[in-house]
């Protein structure tokens, strides 16, 4: 039968997730000296995903030097650690409570911890193959790139010689890097839109290692019973194409890891996949924020760890002065099909500041003209932008807030 | 060379049922299986669903093992660990000819003994399943349809078999047999053995053994292909009963249900093919039944897809189970368990042994079995990680604790696949798919596996 431990622990800040953004987010709160602050983590570990990352580049911008993912994560763990940070590891936390009560697992047993504030950090996932209805077999050999890394780098395991790899963002290429580690010959490059998604001087790396790429591919089925033996689509000009391969590499279309909020009673965005937070971060049970990937995917670690720093700030300061959500919020939201979500989908309308300078646009498609944000007759912003999905794209936030608009805001080109 | 009492062919969810039955009834037992591991035909996917046999064709024998196997299920799964989640079934009409159609099928869930079949309004429909969608003209509920573990109900039964004396050969197939002075001599991959008697339960191959064995098959397998779509566990606040279209003449029809796992299920569909091997999945297939999900339970619309997965029932010409004895009452042909096997399995269990009857068997019914520890699977039931002394939570999605893996690897019956350490426990059976926990258990299963993760020399 379940042990419940009947002891109830409470903390300052619970923090979920030891990533980039979780760790630099609690090491920001230790030095503002908040209170007790734990980091949860369920992984042996902390560190997250750049602990698999065996390749650079990381660290320039936060420690003036050129590192390697596991050494970024290292740094990041014990930056956090010498300030203090009580980093739990092996600890999941299965359940969120209204009100910043979680329920957690351990080798110990379950128990219940209570946080004043709760901050989510859980990151993002590739997603998986069922999520982008591949057809075909099952046989094994089937990975996606954050599992390869996790083989190559930190177990020394290869899993295939000579993959196929579906997706072309930037964490593709990471792949190729990832493959070569271990002497893995990735054979091609395949594609569903149709372009390379990553940006183009990537392209000619393909080149130079004489690797064909596909793009504007549509129907991949994979082939194999036992192990990957090929995969099948349609090229772009309608050509049945068979490129035989031991594995499949099925990478990029990162989706923020929210299980715990769909299980729970945070609000979810559809737009993003993670939770629907206000400028501050701040979710919609006002005992939770959030922070770093789980917001949107995805960002680069320097990105998610500057996020963490000033998510702290922001929580340090609701802690203090009290949660100011009571005095009204709007939306945002958007209505233009080339626009997928907006990072935060409200405002909190108190007139604190210190909140989000910027709002975080998410693409379906290429975006060039000029774009809005509205609330009802009233522009509140208008600017060019020329960009193009899986860049960092984002519209000034400040102006928005200042105008307190009395009803949704909605952001979109114009016509 | 070996000598049984009975040999059974195949080691799916009837083979396991059988197995264990005859070999509780006192039978010197052995399971040959071709596969690397048990559950790797018909019963690898299926929709898990303990039916009542409410919708069977009266008088059937399909209808009789269902009943059969129904009731003996709820005997015997508290015994043994198995969960039920007691979930009903509405049988939902979406247009007038369908809602004309209900008062027959109510009608025909009487006569099949199911009492407690019974219509009911819209507005009861509406108020048990706040998400359908709009535009359901009536239906009726099956009080006692229920969802189960398919994975773990048929390992309860091999293992139970195997630890009151049954033997499971796995990764051995039958080449040839022969009856001679009243028993049969087998020519598998791994050798003769002899038995007294043999029963086929090869499922997707029952007709090839048939021929092979008696040289003759009263029935041919057209295997009929269901592919699913399944949604991640927020879905499973979106409906609580197994939805069910009116049948046709030829299926049962596109079900919604949760499963016991937490998910939330749609499938399957129906295409026949010659191939008795191929279980691939076809994304305009796929994204039409994410579509028949999202109009019946518009909500499905936002919840994410965590598998997509294909399984082949052993259809055949015929209607009905085709479960015939030959040669003298020395083998029997369990053939054509078209989509009901899991429910009927210890239906057809019971129908076997009183077929075949005990008198050749070696020793007397065992009067107190011993019972298997059970892998505890269900998300509405307790789970390991609930316990405390595991080391780490390996899989993180669906929480499978590092205790739990290692139970399975060093268990009676260890997988020889990762597949088969899927169904012992649920590694990479969540939405991330291997993500996160791939290399983890590429590490912990090495040199443990006949079908490594890893390939080679790495």
């Amino acid at each position: 039968m379940p042990e419940q431990i009947a002891t109830k622990e409470n903390v300052t800040v619970a923090v979920v997730g030891g990533g980039t953004a979780g760790l630099a987010l609690a090491s920001e709160l230790m030095r503002l000296k908040v209170g007790k602050v734990v980091v949860l983590e369920r992984e042996a570990e902390a560190g997250g995903v750049p602990r698999h990352c065996g390749h650079y580049p990381f660290g320039l911008r936060e420690y003036a030097r050129l590192m390697k993912g596991p050494d970024y994560a290292k740094r990041n763990r014990e930056a956090a650690a010498a300030l203090g940070v009580d980093i739990r590891t092996g600890t999941t936390v299965t359940k969120l409570h209204p009100g910043g009560e979680l329920g957690l697992s351990a080798s110990a047993g379950t128990t219940t911890l209570s946080a004043d504030r709760v901050v989510l950090c859980t990151g993002v996932r590739e997603s998986s193959r069922a999520e982008r209805f591949i057809g075909g077999d099952r046989p094994d050999g089937i990975v996606s790139t954050g599992a390869l890394q996790s083989m190559v780098y930190l177990e020394g395991i290869r899993p295939f010689r000579q993959p196929i790899i579906l997706g072309s963002e930037l964490v593709s290429f990471s792949a190729i890097q990832t493959c070569q580690h271990l002497g893995i010959r990735p054979v091609a490059m395949i594609e569903e839109m149709d372009r390379l998604i990553a940006r183009r001087p990537l392209g000619l790396y393909l080149l130079v290692k004489s690797m064909p790429l596909y793009t504007g591919i549509t129907n991949p089925r994979i082939i194999g019973r036992e192990r990957v033996e090929a995969m099948n689509f349609i090229d772009r000009t309608g050509q049945a194409k068979r490129i035989a391969a031991d594995g499949v590499i099925v990478s990029g279309r990162f989706r923020p890891e929210s299980a715990l909020m769909r299980d729970g009673h945070l609000e979810v965005d559809p737009g993003t996949g993670g939770p629907v937070i206000d400028q501050f971060g701040r979710c919609s049970d006002p005992a939770y924020f959030a922070a770093g990937n789980l917001l949107r995917p995805a960002e680069t670690s320097g990105f998610c760890r500057q996020e963490g720093i000033e998510t702290a700030r922001r929580v340090a300061h609701d802690l203090e002065r009290g949660s100011t959500v009571d005095q009204g919020v709007v939306r945002i939201r958007t209505a233009d099909p080339a626009l997928r979500f907006v990072v935060p989908q409200r405002i909190d309308l108190s007139g604190a500041t210190g909140g989000m300078t910027h709002l975080y646009l998410g693409l379906n498609g290429p975006v060039r003209g000029t774009m809005a944000a509205t609330a009802g007759a009233e522009t509140l912003w208008k600017g060019r932008l020329n960009t193009q999905p899986v860049r960092r794209t984002r519209i000034p936030l400040d102006g928005i807030v200042r105008a307190a608009p009395a009803q949704d805001v909605v952001v979109g080109r114009r016509a | 060379m070996e000598s049984f009492d009975v040999a059974i062919i195949g080691a799916g969810v009837v083979g396991c049922a059988v197995a264990r039955r005859l070999t509780l009834d006192g039978a010197r037992v052995v399971i040959v299986e071709k596969a690397l591991d048990v559950l790797d035909g018909a019963s690898k996917g299926n929709s898990a669903i303990l039916h009542t046999g409410f919708d069977a064709p009266p008088g059937s024998l399909e209808h009789k093992c269902i009943a059969a196997g129904y009731k003996e299920y709820h005997e015997i799964a508290g015994r043994l660990g198995l969960p039920i989640l007691r979930s009903g079934a509405l049988v939902l009409a979406w247009d007038l000819e369908q809602l004309a159609n209900l008062p027959d099928l109510v009608d025909k869930a009487h006569r099949n003994g199911v009492a407690d079949v019974r219509m009911l309004s819209v507005e009861e429909i509406q108020s048990r399943e706040p998400y359908l969608a709009e535009g359901v003209c009536g239906g009726f509920e099956v009080p006692g349809e229920s969802l189960i573990d398919p994975w773990t109900t048929a390992h309860a039964y091999v293992l139970q078999a195997i630890l009151n004396g049954a033997e499971l050969w796995r990764g051995t197939e039958v080449l040839d047999g022969r009856l001679t002075a009243g028993a049969w001599t087998l020519e598998t991959g791994k050798g003769e053995l002899r038995a007294k008697r043999v029963i086929n339960c090869a499922g997707l191959y029952g007709d090839l053994i048939d021929q092979r064995l008696l040289g003759r098959a009263d029935f041919s397998i057209t295997p009929r292909k269901g592919q699913f779509v399944v949604f991640d566990k927020a879905a499973s606040d979106l409906v609580s009963a197994i939805l069910l279209p009116v049948p046709t003449k030829t299926t049962k029809g596109i079900v919604i249900c949760r499963t016991i796992f937490g998910n939330v299920l749609v499938g399957p569909t129906a295409e026949d093919q010659p191939s008795r091997v191929d279980a691939s999945t076809a994304r305009e297939t796929l994204m039409a039944l994410h579509d028949r999900g999202k109009k019946i339970l518009p909500a499905l619309a936002d919840c994410e897809v965590t598998a997509t997965y294909a399984g082949l029932r052993p259809a055949s010409q015929f209607q009905d189970y085709q479960i015939t004895m030959h040669e003298e009452g020395t083998y029997v042909s369990v053939g054509a368990i078209r989509s009901t096997g899991l429910s009927a399995a210890l239906g057809i269990a019971s129908h076997v042994a009183d077929l075949i009857g005990t008198r050749d068997f070696a020793d007397d019914p065992i009067a107190e079995p011993l019972i298997p520890e059970p892998n505890r699977l269900s998300a509405y039931h307790a789970r390991d990680w609930q316990v405390s002394g595991y080391s780490s939570i390996v899989c993180h999605c669906e929480l499978v604790t590092d205790r739990e893996i290692e139970a399975a690897l060093s268990g009676p019956m260890p997988p020889a696949t990762l597949d088969g350490l899927k169904r012992r426990t649920r590694v990479t059976m969540g939405r991330c798919q291997g993500f996160h926990c791939t290399a983890e258990l590429a590490r912990i299963t090495a040199g443990r596996l006949r079908r490594p993760i890893v390939c080679g020399d790495a």
